[in-house]
């Protein structure tokens, strides 16, 4: 198997697994009732542990001696492999929601198929993952059908954050030569196929909404290449503060 | 029955240590004094997310951020719990909230302290924690059924929380001097304001005697603030850390320790709205509610086209 | 209730295969399906759970306070519906 590669792929799933965690955890005393401050917490949380199993293979696979804290913390911006997406500010409740739902419809599908990985431990970790990031569609399902189809003010937030996050969504479908590497080995699956489902569930979803999809198809991509927006050296101050202002401690 | 029986009838079940339950009769200051006392714990539950919220992004590792994460998720479960009993009682929890946010209700002063430090989140899990347990393990048996219950659901859920921020301190103590240093200079910070946190001394305490006699509260502030300093001082001791006050010592005689008297001119201050976060805290809850209005309708005026369709 | 005020649900959830629905607390939530969800958040953050109902809580009747005596005390002497009114001789068993 091509560890380096096997590597650079769960490193992906690893990093935005960490950033979209971090961003949601932002809203943690700040949700727009109890109840849902409660809910996206939930999914901060799911993230969180997922990032920490996948660093934990990571670290394996890379077989430097390095742990889970050391991959989430102590890299340069250019070495998180997450998708721009992620690293999107939670803006309001729309754009937090539907930046979400992309995002779970696009990873739901992933970790299916990756349940049937030819990589043990890969389709173990999915497995597990699969069954909070089912939850977390359908939680973000049922919020951006609320808001599209909700008042007047909610449907034009939700058709704001579609019209502004559209432009992020192709790069969830990245492939390159590492990509065809697993691929021909069975450890992961073709990108297309996943870009069909997840095509087939944000059509579904919006449609029930009533929101559009933009007809202006310009796309953004960079960060599986670990090219940022700016905001992720502003996550990342956040996020490695303590490890770079306190090295070398144990907390 | 009339109103004198349906007091004898009350006072008879208090007596007995029978619950009160919500639609049975109870006094209408029974019920206000609960109303004020569980609406000003769910309060401080509620604003008590935002000084260890503010470190979520920072936590030095994964694994911490994902307990800070559950804990403060925790209190906004605690805080949940705690205005469903409010509504038992009749007051609605979005006027309970307004109420918080035209600073006609109160919340526990300690969260007007800033978290400086990585520390301080285990300062907070310790102290401020282990100050509410004392608290509330007190009310499990309070006389008003919901309440009562909903302690002891809380309880359980905070035992953790007390115990991760010791652990927290304990591996700063451990660690390196500059560690110790930040773990110690917590400690300086939270220590008065944890003390604070169980009110005036009993002589200044305008609610207690009355909440005594219905069994709303079990122990008195000072007997509690005395508990508390018993039970954290060896606590101390084994982290390695000094707690601020000169006069600290134990009293063979008493079978306590003494210590200083509280800055009471801080405290009182601090209540009315003048400690270091009071505006930011209220801001934040009050930013939260008002973005969160037009969420709030849309889901109220999605839910009614469904009904109405369903209908039709 | 104002527009953006969402309504008050019951929530009763199921501990484990074998044991009824109890009632565990209330929260709000704009309709069924995310009062569900919500409740699953609020209330079985430590696996409390592997069922939830939610009914809300207008929807719930109950008995009248004041009529409690006339409701509940009738059946306090009718002891002969408890085994225990019976007596058996020693030597009976599977009774």
């Amino acid at each position: 198997m091509q560890q380096d590669s096997l590597f650079e792929y769960v490193m992906r799933l690893s990093d935005d697994s960490l950033i979209l965690g971090q961003r949601l955890g932002e809203w943690c005393g700040h949700g727009p009732i109890l109840e849902e401050d409660i809910a996206i917490t939930n999914i901060a949380l799911d993230l969180i542990g997922q990032s920490i199993s996948l660093y934990d293979f990571a670290a394996e696979l890379e077989a430097k001696g390095r742990n889970h804290d050391q991959l989430a913390y102590l890299r340069y911006e250019n070495e998180y492999k997450n998708v721009l997406l992620v690293e999107q500010p939670n803006g309001d409740f729309a754009m937090t929601m539907l930046r979400q739902f992309f995002f779970d419809a696009f990873r739901l599908p992933l970790y299916e198929a990756l349940m049937q990985s030819r990589v043990a431990q890969l389709a173990a970790i999915a497995a597990k993952s699969v069954k909070e990031t089912r939850y977390h569609l359908k939680h973000s399902s049922e919020w951006v059908i609320r808001l599209g189809d909700g008042t007047e003010e909610s449907h034009m937030r939700a058709q704001a954050a579609i019209d502004h996050l559209w432009r992020y969504t192709n790069e969830l479908f990245y492939e390159n030569a590492h990509d065809q590497r697993l691929q021909e080995s069975g450890a992961v699956p073709l990108m297309s196929d996943i870009k069909e489902k997840w095509q087939k569930t944000v059509h579904e979803v919006l449609q029930e909404a009533t929101l559009q999809l933009p007809s202006n198809n310009w796309k953004f991509d960079g960060g599986r290449e670990g090219r940022h927006s700016e905001h992720m050296g502003y996550i990342l101050s956040d996020l490695q503060y303590m490890q770079r202002a306190y090295p070398n401690m144990e907390w | 029955m009339t109103q004198a029986e349906h007091e004898r009838h009350f006072n008879d079940k208090i007596a007995k240590e029978i619950k009160i339950e919500p639609n049975d009769w109870m006094p209408d200051e029974y019920r206000q004094t609960l109303i004020r006392q569980i609406s000003q714990h769910a309060h401080s539950e509620v604003v008590g997310m935002l000084p260890e919220g503010n470190w979520i992004t920072r936590a030095p590792n994964l694994r911490r951020k994902a307990v800070l994460l559950a804990k403060v998720q925790d209190e906004a479960g605690h805080g949940l719990y705690l205005y469903s009993a409010t509504e038992t009682l009749g007051a609605d929890r979005e006027q309970t909230i307004d109420d918080l946010h035209t600073g006609k209700a109160k919340y526990s002063s300690i969260f007007n302290y800033p978290a400086l430090t990585w520390a301080d989140i285990g300062a907070i899990g310790w102290l401020v924690d282990g100050a509410a347990i004392m608290n509330q393990v007190a009310l499990c048996r309070t006389s008003y059924g919901p309440y009562a219950r909903a302690m002891v659901k809380i309880c359980k859920e905070e035992s953790f929380h007390q115990r991760q921020g010791y652990e927290s301190l304990m591996k700063l103590c451990n660690g390196t001097p500059q560690q110790k240093a930040m773990a110690q200079d917590a400690l300086n910070r939270f220590w008065w304001p944890a003390l604070m946190m169980f009110g005036p001394n009993d002589a200044e305490s305008t609610h207690s005697e009355q909440s005594i006699a219905w069994k709303i509260k079990r122990f008195t502030n000072d007997e509690l603030r005395q508990s508390f300093v018993d039970a954290t001082v060896p606590q101390a001791e084994i982290l390695g850390l000094t707690i601020p006050d000169e006069n600290l010592k134990w009293n063979e005689e008493r079978g306590h320790y003494d210590f200083s008297e509280i800055n009471w001119d801080e405290f009182w201050q601090v209540v009315k709205g003048n400690g270091p976060c009071n505006k930011e805290r209220l801001a934040a809850r009050i930013k939260a509610k008002e973005e969160g209005l037009w969420v709030r309708e849309a889901a109220n005026a999605f839910a009614k086209k469904r009904a109405m369709k369903k209908s039709a | 209730m104002s527009n953006s005020d969402w309504p008050l649900w019951e929530v009763f959830i199921r501990s484990k295969q074998g044991l009824n629905h109890k009632h565990v607390g209330s929260l709000r939530a704009p309709d069924a399906t995310l009062a569900l969800e919500n409740a699953r958040d609020v209330y079985t953050r430590r696996s409390e759970g592997i069922s939830i109902w939610v009914v809300e809580s207008a929807h719930i009747h109950a008995t009248d306070i004041d009529q409690a005596d006339a409701f509940f005390e009738p059946s306090d002497t009718k002891i002969y519906r408890h085994p225990t009114f019976y007596e058996v001789p020693d030597g009976v068993k599977h009774m």
